[in-house]
């Protein structure tokens, strides 16, 4: 048994919050680098190059890339063999209060979906725990805006549905957020599963890098299918016309019940935000 | 070739933007978001005096980060306007309202009323807020201070690089751009 003292992960949040809110990850800024070679189209060129401006300023001044600095969502793989000296919960909402006030972050967080005081620190964090083999512990924070957010959907298709049926629903989902999530977008979708389980696995498909291919070469190719189909909308960057809609689309895939083909699409913006610490 | 324009957007100002000219202003524009909006309608409805005069002003939809010391406001980049389409039209046509910073598509009754009353819809680059942030030259809080991030605040910008999506005419850069774009393609 290792144990971990929860101090540990308070710290590792808190500066896992920072890093994420200011520091692009390296493979969204190389697809946005790349995007701009392959764009033939001048304003779209032109709104990609402030992109690279906007994020290069904010890792300089170590400022937020955006304002929308998100719900604080936490992955957190921990091993059968880790005790944690301590609560698990109260040192990862602790580390969310502690990153997002000291990176001046946006605290926007509601207390309740209705009644909708903000909480002031950001808290409670989004946490997804997944309890893997020995004793290892690795956090992920993803910062989640909610401009892409609001634009992702999720359907129950059936089996007759096929390939066909996913791909309609991507491409009718992207089409109909068209400039509101802030494009280039990065796709999330997620198959199989339960309802539940397949909005999980549309977000867990964007913390993959978007420059790594899918493994499954079956899926390989419906990602590469559906990005160029995507990029042939037109949408562009932010909307003004353009080849750059989507810097890439990563697929997770389930096992599901033989009457069902659950089908989830996370759209994230192009502050496709992910950063991850081992314990 | 980039406009420079400045604050307050008369009617004469309006007229002269077309959708998909690119601007950058300067002047005094105010933050509002959704609750934000929400309050601002009510209390007109109500007869009460708004906090701040919006004949000919303009409006920036955001909801900026905290400053850093030496910053006059945090990151500030746009957020999705849509939401503020069931406050828009209201504060157009009885407030005076003639300018909106935003990102993303407006509804039908929005465009209504700018095109009834003369107003305008600019974009800002979403996600562009470290990029924005620069362009506030001063910023304070002038009410709805408990509201935390969407208070309103009074704003003087200098250069802010905007897109005019939607003009007084009706004209839309989200339908333009994209069809004048897939031309390209054929």
């Amino acid at each position: 048994m290792r144990v971990v003292n929860a101090s540990e992960i308070t710290k590792t949040v808190r500066q896992l919050c920072i890093d994420a809110n200011v520091n692009l990850p390296e493979d969204v800024c190389r697809a946005i680098d790349m995007a701009i070679q392959r764009e033939d189209y001048l304003p779209a060129r032109n709104t990609l190059e402030l992109l690279v401006e906007n994020y290069s300023i904010a890792a300089k001044n170590q400022v937020a890339i955006c304002q929308d600095t998100g719900l604080a969502c936490v992955f957190v793989e921990i091993g059968q063999e880790v005790y944690v000296d301590g609560s698990i919960e109260d040192a990862i909402n602790e580390g969310v209060r502690q990153g997002y006030r000291d990176g001046y972050l946006r605290k926007s967080c509601v207390a309740d979906p209705l009644r909708r005081t903000n909480t002031g620190d950001n808290t409670p964090a989004m946490i997804y725990y997944e309890i893997v083999k020995g004793d290892g512990l690795k956090i992920t924070v993803a910062p989640k805006g909610f401009g892409s957010e609001n634009m992702s959907a999720i359907k129950m298709l059936v089996p007759a549905d096929g390939v066909e049926g996913v791909k309609k629903f991507v491409l009718d989902t992207v089409a109909n957020a068209g400039p509101n999530p802030c494009p280039p977008i990065v796709v999330g979708v997620g198959i199989g599963g339960t309802f539940d389980k397949a909005a999980l696995l549309a977000k867990k498909a964007l913390l993959r890098d978007v420059s790594r291919a899918n493994e499954d070469p079956f899926y390989r190719r419906l990602e590469d299918e559906l990005l160029e189909k995507i990029n042939r909308l037109g949408i562009g960057p932010q909307g003004f016309g353009g080849k750059t809609t989507a810097l890439g689309v990563n697929i997770l895939a389930m096992p599901t019940h033989i009457a069902g083909m659950p089908c989830a699409v996370n759209i994230n913006c192009h502050v496709t935000r992910h950063k991850s610490k081992e314990i | 070739m980039k406009k420079h324009i400045s604050t307050p957007l008369t009617l004469d100002k309006v007229k002269d933007l077309h959708s998909g000219d690119e601007v950058l202003l300067s002047g005094v524009i105010y933050t509002s978001r959704d609750a934000g909006h929400k309050r601002l309608v009510e209390a007109h409805q109500k007869g009460e005096k708004l906090p701040v005069d919006l004949k000919d002003a303009t409006i920036y939809f955001v909801g900026p980060t905290p400053a850093k010391p030496g910053q006059a406001l945090g990151s500030c980049g746009p957020t999705t306007s849509y939401r503020m389409d069931a406050y828009s039209p209201y504060l157009i046509r009885n407030c005076g309202l003639t300018g909106m910073i935003g990102k993303g598509k407006r509804n039908e009754q929005v465009i209504d009323a700018m095109k009834e009353c003369g107003a305008v819809y600019f974009g800002a680059i979403g996600g562009a807020g470290a990029l924005l942030s620069q362009c506030v030259v001063k910023a304070e809080i002038v009410a709805y201070e408990d509201l935390g991030a969407e208070a309103l605040h009074r704003l003087e910008v200098k250069d802010m690089p905007l897109t005019v999506v939607i003009d007084c005419y009706g004209e839309n850069l989200y339908k333009t751009g994209v069809e004048n774009y897939l031309k390209t393609k054929k």
